[in-house]
């Protein structure tokens, strides 16, 4: 069963030094506060894993948590690149990024795997292009049945997989609902699952058929409200647009972004401070 | 209303015409997203636009500034996982019009979103492939829409991430790919098609007030022009309309401005 733990408590037990971390979410519930929680305690050399890295994994890079990157779109949506993925790849800043470049087909098919327990994910993709040219993990396999080539990529397998979700109950199981992304997928590939919630209930109350995880798939659950802002969480809170733009600004300078991460993410005691913070840097921006 | 317009307009709308009623449309964040939530707000109402972040049949009346913007989800028929949406929907050859972006085009239509120099140390590191590789491959046909210049249609790709014609004739065929490729690629400037043999780009429509030599001055090799190469039609008022209120919708539901990435 899930151990309801402060996200401090959740992620010193789970989250190790040189572990293999993905922290899914497409677009919609991404897990920020337990990033913020794993640059706060210091984690370095993790090899992290996600589709798009979004301003989540441009924190934990800047931060310089990371030794690799397993992706598959690198840019801050709606806006243009994101710049301490930019400057680790471009000048190993602040150190050396090994990356690991795959289609996002491939990493959904290859999180099916993972859950699945098969050692590599087929799918009809790469034909033509130059990705088996830089990552010679992507290779093909004929089908024994019909001869056709097709592509064979190996699973991801997380030591540990962070997401975030509407609600959990008292048990651990957790309801999530909107774009579901992988998650289903990234917790099911994973040795061990920390999820974040906006919210502790009594009952679900879930249709038949909804993305319910069992609490025993999860290793520990925290209540964060708002655990997923700058992203949104479905029925709860709406994307932070002006955050995301004002990113660009704030992670285009090194020294920016060092003072930034300082001031709201290491000097904050945990991820309520963080939003209290930020929300005085933010009048305090207006009001200039 | 002003019937002035700017490039990028003649550029959304002429793409938005190409996108026919009732098209199941698998659709790029940013300029594609833009044309087809246009095409579906006038000529193509029962055009179904899918989004790799799982929702079918998004009827948005604001543009998503992310792939993932809960709009989507809400106006949409379904909303299913990324894995089913990628094994199911694109790869069970259910999508009719894949409609992409490119940072970098080559002659034949060769996507690249990579790197611009060397792969190991790039002088731009781009984002990346996302959806694209396997939506140029396996839906029925694509468009590409993207601003031109120099420094967009190239010469050689530094990388290639998404395939058009790869060499060009039957190469693509050849290679085992399934959809038909790009059938056209959409401008600031004018609209280009492949040559039926050779599966070069060629121009095939010019957008009023550019000549010729503003389209050489802006192409990375020597451009062809198709021998019925016409001047493309103006946006008309309603096109216009119809646009600048949806763009204007989504500044103030978003306080700022979509169409970046």
């Amino acid at each position: 069963m899930a151990a309801w733990l402060s996200l401090a408590e959740a992620i010193a037990t789970n989250v190790h030094d040189g572990d293999s971390v993905a922290m899914e979410g497409f677009t919609h519930l991404i897990p920020f506060a337990a990033g913020h929680e794993i640059i706060r305690q210091r984690r370095k050399e993790l090899a992290l894993i996600r589709m798009t890295p979004d301003l989540i994994y441009d924190q934990l890079i800047g931060a310089g948590c990371a030794r690799k990157l397993t992706f598959s779109w690198g840019g801050n949506p709606g806006v243009g690149s994101l710049h301490r993925f930019r400057d680790a790849v471009e000048n190993d800043w602040p150190r050396p990024l090994e990356i690991e470049e795959r289609s996002h087909s491939d990493m959904a098919n290859a999180y099916v795997a993972g859950a699945a327990d098969l050692p590599f994910a087929v799918l009809r993709g790469y034909t033509g292009s130059d990705f088996a040219r830089i990552n010679d993990k992507i290779r093909s396999i004929t089908c024994p049945f019909t001869g056709e080539v097709l592509a064979a990529t190996p699973a991801v397998r997380p030591d540990v997989t962070v997401i975030h979700a509407q609600k959990a109950d008292w048990k651990g199981n957790v309801l999530l609902w909107g774009i579901l992304g992988v998650q289903k997928e990234a917790a099911l590939a994973a040795k061990r699952v920390v999820v974040t919630v906006e919210e502790r209930v009594e009952a679900l109350n879930a249709p038949p058929n909804a993305c319910v995880l069992p609490g025993w798939v999860v290793s520990a659950v925290c209540e964060v409200p708002r655990g997923a802002t700058p992203s949104y969480a479905h029925g709860y809170y709406d994307r932070d647009n002006v955050f995301y733009r004002a990113w660009d600004a704030i992670s285009r300078d090194r020294e920016t972004f060092n003072a930034w991460m300082v001031k709201h993410v290491l000097k904050t005691e945990n991820f309520a401070e963080y939003l209290r913070v930020l929300a005085e840097s933010q009048t305090s921006a207006v009001c200039q | 209303m002003s019937t002035e317009y700017s490039p990028d307009e003649m550029m959304t709308v002429s793409a938005a015409r190409l996108l026919r009623n009732g098209a199941v449309c698998f659709v790029g964040i940013g300029l594609p997203s833009t044309a087809a939530n246009l095409a579906r707000l006038t000529h193509a109402p029962d055009a179904v636009l899918v989004y790799e972040s799982g929702p079918i049949g998004a009827k948005p009346s604001v543009l998503p500034l992310s792939i993932g913007d809960g709009n989507l989800a809400e106006t949409a028929d379904t909303v299913v996982s990324t894995p089913e949406i990628f094994r199911y929907w694109l790869q069970g050859g259910r999508i009719d019009i894949g409609f992409l972006g490119a940072a970098q085009l080559d002659r034949f239509a060769n996507i690249n979103t990579t790197v611009v120099g060397q792969y190991a140390k790039p002088k731009v590191r781009l984002p990346g492939a996302g959806g694209a590789p396997e939506i140029s491959s396996s839906a029925k046909e694509v468009l590409i829409v993207l601003k031109q210049s120099k420094r967009t249609l190239v010469e050689k790709l530094d990388f290639v991430t998404s395939v058009g014609f790869l060499t060009g004739g039957n190469s693509r065929e050849d290679a085992g790919l399934r959809g038909k490729g790009p059938v056209v690629v959409i401008t600031d400037l004018c609209i280009l098609r492949p040559d039926p043999a050779t599966r070069e780009l060629k121009v095939t429509c010019i957008h009023p007030g550019v000549n010729r030599g503003t389209l050489a001055a802006n192409t990375g090799w020597k451009i062809q022009f198709d021998e019925e190469c016409k001047e493309t039609e103006k946006p008309r008022a309603e096109e216009l309309r119809v646009l600048r209120e949806l763009k204007a919708r989504t500044a103030a539901a978003h306080g700022v401005e979509g169409e970046a990435a």
